[in-house]
C-alpha cells in the first residue's frame, strides 16, 4: 500500500494530511464549549485593565512570569489559591507563559500594591535585591494606548458577546464614556503614586504605560 | 519525456535562500547571545532603553532562529533536493520559478518585517506565533506559494516514485498550513473602535483563556514537530546517503518512523500544559503519547546511523559526516528527554524551569544547526561548483560547536532541576524553606556558562559563515560535479 502511495502524490497528500490531523480533531474539538464558561461573579477587565495587558503584552512580560499557579502545596503556599478554568474566560490572549525566570504572576493583585510596583518597575533590584528584572522607566514616560484597549473591549463585547455594559459588569459605552471613565480610573491609580510626573500627566488627562499596567498587575486576583 | 539527456538544475533560488539562512541564523544567534548574558549580568538588560530588554528582545531571538534560520534552511534544501530527486529543473517552468522567486522576495520582506514590529512590541504574545495579522496574511501568501511550487515541481517529475526526504517536506507544508491557520485565528479590532483612534496592528484571539492554551500548545509544540524535526529528517535522509556515497539502512524503517511520526506527533502538544486547566485526559494522553513519540523518532535515527554500517572510517576523514552523525546523536538525545519531560512527575519539576530551554536547546543547536550546516556544506560545492574552501575551519568549527552545546545544556539541566527543587522545599516546621529570589541568585554561574556555551556556538556559526563566504567566491573552482564525498581545501 504504501509503495503505491508513493507514486501517487495526490492520494499521498490526503492520507498523510488525515494522519496528521487527527488528533487535533479528537483532542481539541470536542472540549471548547465546556472550557470557555467563566467562574460565577468574573468580570471582564475595564478599559485600563486592558490597556495595561497590552502593556503587560508589549514587553513580554510572560516571556519570564507565569499567570498559572500548579495544584501543589509548595505553589499554593507561595502563590495562593490553585488557577481554575473559569478565571480565563475573559483572557484574550491567555497568558500562562512557559518559563518562571520570574515568579508566577496570577494573583500579584492579593499581596502587591501600587507603590510596590512603582517603585519595583523603576528599579527592581532596589526592591528586591538580587533581581534580574531589567529596569522599565520607560513605561513612565510612554503613553499608554487607551483607544486600542478600547476597541479591544468593544470587539470582546460584540464579537465574543463578552458581558460588558450589564448589571453589575464593567461599563464601556461609546468611545467617549470609555476613555473617562479610564482616565477616571487612572486617577484612583495614580493617587497611590508617588512619582510627581505621572502624577501630573494623569492630572492632565494622560495616562502613562505604568498606571495602565498596576491597573491590570492590581486586578490580577 | 527526456530520458537520458543530463538535466541541468536551477540553483538561484538555493542560492538565495542560502544566502538568508545564514544571514538570519547569524541575527538570531547574536540576539540569542545577548539574552543569555543578560540573565546572567542583568545590567546588560538596559543598554538599549525599552527596545533592549528580555522581553522585547526574545521574541526576536526565538523567531529568528525558527522562521528566519530554520525556514531558510529549509527552503533552501528543499529547492536543491526536490529538483534532484524528483529529476527536473526549475529552468524547464517559468510559472514555477516565478513562484519560488516571489516566494523569496515575500519570506524575506515579512522577516525584515518580523524583526521591525517585535523591536517595536508589536506582538499577540502567543509563542513562536508573535507576529500581528498583517504579517500572518504574508505568511499565509509564501507559505501557499511554497505549496505551489512544491506540488508543481512534483507534478512535472520524471522519477515516478517520490522519494522520503519530499515525504517530510510534504508533512511540513501542509501540517504547519493547518497549525498555522487555526492557532492564528484572529479578530483585527480596527473594526469595532468605533471613532477611538485606535491601532490598525491589533488583534485578539477568536480563543479565550484554556481554549486559547489547547490551540497554542497543539500549535506550539507541533510548530516544533513540522519545522524543527520532519524536515530536518527530509534533509538528513538525502544529504547523508548522498555524502557518503551509502544506502539508506532500510526502506520499511523508513515507512514505520515516517507514518508513526506522522500519527503521533500531533498528540504530545498537551505535554506543555500538564497541570494547568486543561481537562486531565488531554494532559494524560499528552504524557502518554510523548513516550511513544520515542519510536518513531529513535526510528529515524537509527536508520541513519545504521546507514553508516561498515564506513565508519568516514566520521574521521569527512567532517561533513561528523556534523551530520552528531546532529543524528543529538536527536536521539532530545527525543528521549522531551519525553522524559513529559512524565507527569517529572514535569512537576521540570515544568517552568531552565531545563526546558536547556533540552530545546539541544535540539536545535545539535540536530537542526549542525544538520542545515552540514547540508549548506553539501550543496555549497555543487551550486557554487567550487572546491570547500577549509577543511581545518570546518573542524574547529565542528569542536567549537559541540563544546558549546555540552556546556548549554549541561548547565541548563542542572540550573533547571536545582530551581525545580528549591521551589518545593520545605523546612521542618512546614514552612517554604527558599523566598523566589534565592532560586533565582543560585543560578547566576549556569546562567554564565549557558551564555559561553552559546557564544562558542556563535562563533562557530560566524567561522560557518566565512567558510561558506570564501567556498563561493574564492574556492578552487570544479570542472565536474563531486559525486559523494564533498570536495575540500585541508
Amino acid at each position: 500500500m504504501f509503495h503505491w502511495l508513493e507514486q501517487r502524490p495526490f492520494f499521498f497528500a490526503v492520507m498523510l494530511f488525515l494522519t496528521i490531523a487527527f488528533a487535533g480533531v479528537i483532542e481539541i474539538l470536542p472540549d471548547f464549549a465546556k472550557a470557555s464558561q467563566p467562574l460565577v461573579g468574573k468580570k471582564p477587565f475595564t478599559v485600563l485593565q486592558l490597556a495595561g495587558k497590552q502593556v503587560y503584552i508589549k514587553d513580554s512580560c510572560n516571556a519570564c512570569h507565569s499567570q498559572l499557579i500548579r495544584p501543589f502545596k509548595s505553589e499554593t503556599d507561595r502563590y495562593g489559591m490553585y488557577s481554575l478554568s473559569g478565571e480565563y474566560a475573559y483572557d484574550r490572549p491567555f497568558l500562562w507563559g512557559s518559563k518562571r525566570t520570574g515568579p508566577d504572576l496570577h494573583r500579584i493583585g492579593n499581596y502587591r500594591t501600587t507603590d510596590w510596583h512603582e517603585n519595583h518597575m523603576m528599579a527592581p533590584a532596589d526592591v528586591v535585591p538580587g533581581s534580574i528584572m531589567p529596569k522599565y522607566p520607560h513605561m513612565f514616560t510612554n503613553m499608554a494606548d487607551i483607544a486600542t484597549a478600547y476597541a479591544n473591549a468593544n470587539t470582546q463585547k460584540s464579537v465574543f458577546g463578552v458581558p460588558y455594559d450589564t448589571d453589575g459588569m464593567p461599563k464601556l459605552g461609546s468611545w467617549a464614556d470609555a476613555e473617562a471613565a479610564a482616565k477616571e480610573e487612572a486617577k484612583s491609580i495614580a493617587a497611590d503614586m508617588k512619582n510627581q510626573s505621572v502624577k501630573d500627566m494623569v492630572a492632565k488627562g494622560e495616562v502613562p504605560e505604568i498606571v495602565a499596567l498596576i491597573a491590570y498587575l492590581n486586578s490580577l486576583k | 519525456m527526456q530520458s537520458n539527456a543530463q538535466l541541468e538544475y536551477d540553483y538561484s533560488i538555493v542560492k538565495a535562500f542560502t544566502f538568508t539562512t545564514i544571514l538570519f541564523g547569524i541575527i538570531g544567534m547574536t540576539v540569542g547571545v545577548i539574552l543569555a548574558f543578560q540573565l546572567a549580568f542583568p545590567e546588560l538588560s538596559n543598554l538599549a532603553g525599552e527596545y533592549g530588554t528580555f522581553g522585547r528582545l526574545r521574541p526576536i531571538h526565538t523567531n529568528g532562529v525558527a522562521f528566519g534560520f530554520t525556514l531558510s534552511g529549509i527552503f533552501a534544501t528543499w529547492y536543491y533536493v526536490g529538483q534532484r530527486t524528483l529529476k527536473m529543473s526549475l529552468k524547464e517552468s517559468k510559472f514555477l520559478m516565478t513562484v519560488a522567486k516571489l516566494h523569496f522576495a515575500l519570506y524575506f520582506i515579512t522577516i525584515l518585517l518580523a524583526v521591525v514590529t517585535l523591536l517595536m512590541g508589536i506582538t499577540t504574545s502567543k509563542e513562536y506565533a508573535e507576529l500581528e495579522w498583517p504579517l500572518d496574511i504574508l505568511v499565509v501568501i509564501w507559505w501557499v506559494l511554497w505549496g505551489v511550487a512544491m506540488f508543481g515541481m512534483i507534478g512535472m517529475r520524471r522519477e515516478r516514485t517520490i522519494y522520503v526526504s519530499t515525504w517530510y517536506y510534504m508533512s511540513s507544508f501542509l501540517a504547519v498550513a493547518m497549525l498555522f491557520l487555526f492557532n492564528n485565528m484572529e479578530v483585527p479590532t480596527m473594526f469595532f473602535a468605533g471613532d477611538a483612534p485606535s491601532s490598525a496592528m491589533h488583534s485578539i484571539s477568536m480563543y479565550a483563556g484554556t481554549n486559547d492554551a489547547l490551540v497554542q500548545w497543539w500549535y506550539g509544540h507541533n510548530a516544533v514537530a513540522f519545522v524543527f524535526t520532519t524536515p530536518i529528517i527530509g534533509m538528513i535522509y538525502y544529504f547523508l546517503p548522498k555524502e557518503s556515497g551509502q544506502n539508506i539502512f532500510s526502506y520499511k524503517l523508513s515507512v514505520l518512523a515516517f507514518w508513526g511520526l506522522m500519527f503521533v506527533y500531533l498528540w504530545a502538544g498537551g505535554h506543555h500544559l500538564i497541570y494547568s486547566t486543561v481537562p486531565d485526559w488531554m494532559q494524560t494522553m499528552g504524557s502518554a503519547m510523548s513516550i511513544v513519540l520515542i519510536l518513531p523518532s529513535w526510528g529515524s535515527a537509527i536508520n541513519m546511523l545504521l546507514t553508516m554500517k561498515g564506513e565508519w572510517q568516514q566520521l574521521q576523514s569527512s567532517p561533513l559526516i561528523k556534523f551530520m552523525i552528531m546532529a543524528s546523536t543529538f536527536y536521539m538525545l532530545s527525543t528521549i528527554e522531551g519525553p522524559i519531560q513529559a512524565i507527569k512527575s517529572v514535569n512537576a519539576i521540570a515544568h517552568f524551569t531552565d531545563w526546558i530551554p536547556g533540552h530545546v536547546h539541544d535540539g536545535v543547536l545539535g540536530w537542526v544547526g549542525f544538520m542545515i550546516m552540514a547540508s549548506l556544506f553539501h550543496m555549497a560545492p555543487r551550486i557554487f561548483k567550487r572546491e570547500l574552501y577549509s577543511k581545518s575551519l570546518m573542524e574547529t568549527q565542528f569542536w567549537l560547536q559541540t563544546v558549546g552545546i555540552v556546556l548549554y545544556f549541561t548547565s541548563m539541566w542542572i540550573a533547571g532541576i536545582t530551581q525545580g527543587m528549591m521551589w518545593r522545599a520545605y523546612d521542618d516546621y512546614g514552612s517554604l524553606l527558599y523566598s523566589f529570589i534565592d532560586t533565582v541568585t543560585v543560578l547566576q554561574p549556569y546562567y554564565t556558562l549557558r551564555a559561553v556555551g552559546g557564544l562558542f556556538y556563535l562563533v562557530g556559526f560566524l567561522i560557518f559563515a566565512y567558510n561558506m563566504f570564501r567556498t563561493a567566491t574564492s574556492g578552487r573552482k570544479l570542472d565536474k560535479e563531486p559525486a559523494n564525498a564533498s570536495p575540500m581545501a585541508s
